[in-house]
């Protein structure tokens, strides 16, 4: 039960975030990607913001070497950079770049309840279960 | 359609989002990765209590943000546009193992040599594909 809630805590603060900064709006994310038309620079201030919060936030739970009740904290990232990491990549760049949709703002749409999130999503969740059937992972990573 | 830089909104937003990551991380042990816990929630019965938590509660503040603040989905984007973008952007954060939060946000704030990579791609990619969508082929919307 207290996992559930610090996971609601986690979701909600998570979602506000998302809805805050813009970055559910997908005119947003395109345009910051367009660099050569009206640019919005907003999202690098996103993922900055971001990182300067969570980089010592990790270094921090790294350095304690376990979550705040002594739970487990996942192993290190894995470093071998390898054609499926790179070739999901270029996959979901191309996606993200024709609709301004990443899976967390994509989901946060649904909120509005129209019909454009809904079509994403489902069109992602079929994505994902078509890699998931087409080239199976042996672990992940 | 031209969106105006929000600076204010973004570092907040992105601090809430660094701040949301870092709250999973310090209770659960678990990495804030929107594709991640979408994946393992439609894959497997166990653990997917928090997942499935996590998702609503971002998808309900989200929404919360959305009534208090007035902001309106974006409309009259093609729908064949959004089911290949929605395809693409499944299939290749299944494939490249993360998407802008566990990659971006996550993985860069735990020094990942893998998600440098995957963002170095997906941002790559995405910035190609906007400029050929909307100054070589004329545009979407």
């Amino acid at each position: 039960m207290k996992r559930i809630a610090h996971a609601l805590v986690a979701g909600a603060i998570f979602g506000l975030g998302l809805a805050v900064s813009g970055m559910t709006n997908p005119d947003k994310v395109l345009n910051f990607l367009d660099v050569a038309g009206h640019w919005d620079p907003s999202l690098a201030l996103v993922m900055g913001a971001a990182l300067a919060v969570a980089t010592p936030g990790f270094a921090w739970l790294r350095r304690r070497g376990c979550t705040l009740d002594g739970g487990a904290l996942p192993a290190p990232p894995g470093t071998r950079v390898d054609r499926r990491l790179l070739a999901g990549s270029v996959l979901f760049g191309i996606g993200w770049g024709l609709a301004g949709y990443c899976p967390g703002p994509a989901l946060a749409n649904l909120a509005h309840g129209g019909a454009d999130a809904i079509v994403f999503v489902v069109a992602m969740l079929a994505g994902s279960q078509l890699a998931r059937f087409l080239a199976p992972m042996e672990k992940p990573a | 359609m031209p969106t105006s830089f929000t600076p204010l909104s973004a570092l907040i937003g992105g601090a809430l989002i660094g701040l949301a990551a870092t709250y999973l991380l310090a209770t659960l042990g678990r990495i804030a990765g929107i594709s991640g816990i979408v994946n393992a929630a439609t894959d497997r019965r166990d653990d997917r209590g928090w997942r499935l938590a996590f998702l609503i509660a971002m998808v309900v503040a989200a929404g919360a943000w959305f009534a208090w603040s007035g902001a309106a989905p974006r409309t009259g984007f093609p729908w064949v546009w959004l089911a290949v973008a929605g395809l693409l952007v499944g299939f290749g954060t299944r494939l490249g193992n993360g998407c802008t939060s566990g990659h971006g946000i996550c993985g860069l704030a735990r020094f990942s040599r893998r998600s440098l990579w995957a963002v170095l791609v997906f941002m790559g990619t995405a910035f190609v594909t906007v400029y050929l969508v909307r100054h070589v082929a004329g545009g979407v919307s």
